[in-house]
């Protein structure tokens, strides 16, 4: 299996070069698909990189520093970003090397931005500009690129056999697509999973058990004490807060609506990225911090395979703090438009989502952290599209598929290199087909 | 606002509503769409202010009244009369951008290629209707009816878009399919709590705040709608909300109208011949792709007589089946056209259960490695490789609670004889179905029924293709981003040799006109009317 991994890339825009940065960034996309990505395009040729899933370039241009005014501690103003995220097969760093290989693009780009000169090692600088992600999500854990594309093809081909073969009995039907299948190339078995991979994963998800161990056995009674004390306290804190929190008014703007549709449904995939303030004082902070911490250790080790709790349509996700926690920014690609994604993410996992958004400045009033929120419909509705911003480039190597789609092709390809099937498992493997 | 507050009730006032909300004045046979635009916005109201449209109050009388109007309005239309910019933004916002001024929605409601706003018969520019006026009554006096409308609107000095007519096919569509069976029952006297553990069951009862405004919704909350402050003018003929603003909305409501043209003849040509390659019948073929019988009953080996809120005895035989029974669509089709427009879900996969299963379920796992017993139909056991998870297939369309719309749909046009339609070189006069629904929020509602459910190739799971009545078949995602895949695929569950995936479907339906009009309550029509 071959694990996923991303680099995230933040950096400083120089704001005199915005508007020349973004005209840049434009001209990486197709003219008419506002935001798609040219795989060809001459700054960043994504297409020769055939470990990418996903990439994007985004200004982290806040649409909500207006709603600070409620807090007169923060300061008013904050910098533009530019922000590179890719997700990716095997390790991130190394193929971050790889792409500097291939500098002149990367330097016209993050030429824009603060401290980048002629002579900056542009690989060092990259690295020095890496920011780690608070959580992510991966759909399918192990799923590799290379793998999606030849399910792919593999699918279209039994599908096309399969419409020329009579009917018979299964396991005639069986043997006969088997003949009939010309791949260009065999299938790849997968490769053995790295062992530091495995030994960091496994560490990963036994650290919360052992320090809770550590703790209880070297100091019982301090240690139940504390966590006694300590929920309740947090919860007097949460309430007062959920209670206190000023409500920040928010307005439909059609106009931003409308540009941030212009990107969307271009493919069966879209992008999504958001940012906003975080509420200031430490205990938001802090509390953001914990259930990140718990999002990413279930996203994982429990849902790696297809569905992050109830919603199936997210290909990766990202959670990651900006300003030392003044803001935050969140990015994913799901399947699906728009209106359906969110309407899934209320219905399905609207706790996730005032779970993981509440501390966010404006957001819809929770209660006791899990409930109301995102079900204040409307309202929240309006909250994530103003908090949303464009995404400028945006690159997926498989466009066409869905997650569910991708799923699919693996059983259909499990069963194709299946030594022996039942008649039962034929058929039902043949119904996908 | 919480659930709490927006519960309280308020008394229905039957006198502001117009009554198509809850009727379609079937026995009326005959009806006009009168498509205006406002020339002289001063002389327009005041022939507005001359209109009658017939209240829900004249329902509880024993005959329906013989002249019947309704009327409705575009976004462009209230700004042509004169309604400022500041109110128009607070009506919801897919309303003020219209159904074909914005591409990404174009893509996203199937509207592109002959489907196209640019090849629609009216509802784009000049032809964009500010007004609909909505004539019922007999088949013999709504001549006389209509022109006296007309003509009472022509002296306004409004001018006319078109005036489009119905024809009785006696409550069947041109294909030949028995329609206006399903629909759902509205919570008038409003008991209903919505969000209840009884909601992880589908339910057909709906909060009246999904159909008229000013009602709590599904969520039990109030959905968006444009509140006037004491300060506007003449804002003491609007009913008072709770905050005491004039209340615009109030017993309003969305109608989305599109003109859709049926291919008759080229629709039983390709079933026939669908049937034909797969040895079934014509019948069977369609039927299949409608996801109903000729006469409107549902698929065979659909367990009827399932219990089902809002669905009563009435219905029996006909509207009491859910398809939770049939997941891998062996007896009706995922893909079919009801099952679509309808999946008939409730909000968790597999219904009602105990504490333990329903938290598993809300994080997307379950304690059963076999969870659906009653899937009986199936010849093999279910694929569970993933377990403890929820196969995400199976719950990929959920609370189809939140994405219900009142159809008050008629046909129109003369019906084909489908045995005579053979011969292509002849073509058949136009027929097809003037599609109209009513709900409270347009995006949740139509167009994520349109969109979500009906035009796209991803819907449940499946992959390439849309709904098999009214795909536009056009290929998707477009060149330059990726080899456009193919959409016009329907996909026939059943054990082989029944099993089948046909492809190469050609458009049945193209959209000829459409518009978002808002239905206002009758005291919001006297504010529009007043100068
Ligand atoms: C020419 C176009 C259309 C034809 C021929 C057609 C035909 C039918 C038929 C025969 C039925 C079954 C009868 C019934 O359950 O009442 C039906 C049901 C339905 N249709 Fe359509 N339809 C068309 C367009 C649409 C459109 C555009 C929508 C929505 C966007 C739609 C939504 C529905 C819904 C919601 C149901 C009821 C499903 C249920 O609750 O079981 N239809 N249609």
């Amino acid at each position: 299996m071959i694990p996923q991994d991303s680099f995230i890339i933040v950096a400083k825009i120089d704001p005199v070069q915005l508007d020349k940065l973004r005209s840049l960034l434009k001209t990486m996309t197709f003219a008419d698909r506002t935001g798609m990505a040219d795989p060809d395009n001459p700054l960043v040729r994504f297409r020769d990189f055939d470990e990418i899933h996903f990439a994007r370039f985004v200004v982290l241009a806040d649409n909500t520093l207006n709603d600070r005014a409620h807090y007169p501690q923060l300061p008013s103003r904050e910098p533009f970003y530019l922000c590179f995220m890719v997700d990716c097969d095997g390790s991130a760093d190394e193929l971050l090397a790889r792409m500097a290989q291939r500098p002149d693009g990367l330097r016209t780009i993050f030429g824009h931005c603060e401290e980048f000169g002629q002579t900056t090692d542009l690989l060092g600088w990259l690295r020095a500009h890496r920011v780690k992600p608070a959580a992510s999500y991966v759909n399918w854990v192990g799923r590799s690129v290379g793998q999606v594309r030849e399910e792919a093809r593999l699918h279209d081909l039994l599908r096309a056999a399969l419409s020329g073969i009579e009917k018979s009995e299964p396991q005639k039907i069986l043997v006969r697509l088997r003949q009939s299948i010309m791949l260009p190339e065999p299938l790849k078995p997968a490769p053995p999973t790295p062992l530091s991979w495995r030994i960091r994963n496994v560490a990963h998800l036994l650290l919360p058990f052992v320090v809770a161990l550590v703790c209880l056995a070297l100091f019982p009674i301090i240690t139940i004490v504390l966590l006694g004390v300590g929920s309740v306290l947090f919860v007097i804190a949460l309430r007062w807060h959920e209670q206190t929190d000023p409500f920040v008014d928010q307005p439909y703007d059609a106009n931003r609506v409308a540009e941030l549709r212009g990107g969307e449904d271009h493919d069966v995939t879209n992008q999504y990225t958001a940012m906003g303030s975080i509420k200031p004082g430490r205990f938001r902070l802090w509390t953001e911090v914990a259930i990140l911490y718990g999002i990413n250790w279930v996203a994982r080790h429990i849902f790696t395979r297809g569905s992050l709790a109830r919603i199936g349509t997210i290909h990766f996700a990202h959670w990651v703090f900006l300003d030392q926690g003044r803001r935050a920014f969140f990015c994913s690609n799901y399947d699906g438009g728009h209106e359906a994604y969110m309407d899934d993410f209320i219905n399905k996992a609207g706790f996730g989502l005032n779970l993981s958004f509440s501390s966010g400045i404006g957001y819809p009033t929770t209660d006791w952290l899990l409930a109301r929120g995102a079900w204040l419909e409307q309202e929240f509705k309006r909250f994530q599209r103003r908090h949303q911003i464009p995404t400028d480039v945006w690159y997926k190597a498989y466009p066409g598929l869905t997650a569910h789609d991708l799923a699919r092709n693996s059983r259909i390809r499990n069963g194709f290199e299946k030594a022996a099937m039942s008649d039962d498992e034929i058929r039902r493997w043949l119904a996908e087909i | 606002m919480t659930a709490r507050e927006t519960n309280m009730r308020r008394e229905i006032d039957a006198t502001d509503i117009q009554a198509i909300a809850r009727t379609a004045f079937g026995s009326h046979k005959s009806a006009r769409y009168v498509l205006l635009r406002v020339v002289q916005p001063s002389a327009a109201r005041q022939w507005l202010r001359g209109l009658t449209p017939t209240s829900l109050a004249k329902m509880s009388l024993k005959e329906l009244p013989p002249e019947i109007s309704q009327i409705a309005f575009t976004a462009e239309g209230l700004r042509a009369l004169g309604i400022k910019d500041t109110i128009l933004q607070q009506f919801s916002p897919e309303f003020v951008d219209g159904i074909a001024n914005n591409d990404n929605r174009s893509r996203r409601l199937g509207d592109t290629g002959a489907n196209a706003p640019t090849n629609w018969r009216w509802g784009v520019g000049e032809k964009e209707a500010h007004i609909l006026l909505m004539l019922f009554s007999t088949v013999e006096q709504i001549k006389a009816l209509t022109d006296r409308m007309l003509d009472q609107a022509l002296a306004a000095g409004l001018s006319k878009v078109d005036i489009l007519s119905d024809s009785d096919m006696d409550n069947t569509e041109p294909f030949g399919f028995r329609d206006g069976i399903s629909q759902p029952t509205f919570d008038w006297d409003r008991p209903r709590i919505p969000g209840t553990k009884a909601d992880q069951d589908y339910t057909n009862l709906l909060a009246l705040g999904e159909l008229l405004l000013g009602y709590r919704n599904e969520y039990g909350l109030l959905t968006d709608r444009p509140l006037l402050a004491a300060s506007e003018k003449n804002v003491d003929i609007l009913p008072k909300d709770l905050t005491d603003h004039g209340d615009l909305g109030l017993n309003g409501s969305y109608l989305v109208y599109r003109q859709l043209a049926q291919d008759v003849a080229g629709f039983w040509r390709w079933v026939a011949g669908e049937a034909a390659r797969s040895g079934i019948t014509k019948e069977q073929q369609a039927e299949s792709m409608v996801g109903r019988k000729l006469d409107g009953s549902p698929l065979p080996d659909l367990p009827v007589g399932r219990s089902i809120p809002g669905v009563d005895e009435r219905y029996s035989g006909r509207n009491d089946f859910l398809f939770d029974t049939d997941p891998d669509g062996l007896s009706c089709p995922v893909g079919a056209h009801i099952r679509r427009a309808n999946p008939r879900t409730g909000d968790v996969p597999g219904g009602r259960k105990g504490p333990l299963d329903s938290l598993l379920t809300i994080l997307g796992l379950t304690t059963r490695r076999d969870r659906r017993p009653t899937s009986s139909t199936l010849p093999w056991r279910r694929n569970t490789t993933v377990w403890p998870f929820i196969r995400s297939e199976d719950d990929a369309v959920a609370s189809a609670r939140f994405h219900r719309i009142l159809r008050r749909g008629r046909e129109y046009g003369s019906k084909p004889d489908p045995d005579l339609g053979h011969d292509p070189a002849i073509p058949a006069p136009e027929t097809g179905i003037h599609f109209l629904c009513l709900n409270a929020n347009i995006a949740r509602q139509f167009e994520f029924v349109q969109g979500a459910w009906i035009a796209s190739a991803k819907f449940a799971a499946l992959a390439g293709e849309q709904d098999p009545l009214l795909g536009n078949r056009e290929p998707f995602p477009t060149n330059p981003i990726a080899d456009p895949q193919p959409t016009d695929g329907f996909t026939r569950p059943g054990a082989p040799p029944h099993c089948r995936h046909a492809s190469g479907l050609p458009q049945f339906v193209r959209v000829r006109g459409g518009a978002y009009f808002f239905l206002p309550g009758l005291a919001a029509l006297r504010w529009i009317a007043s100068d």
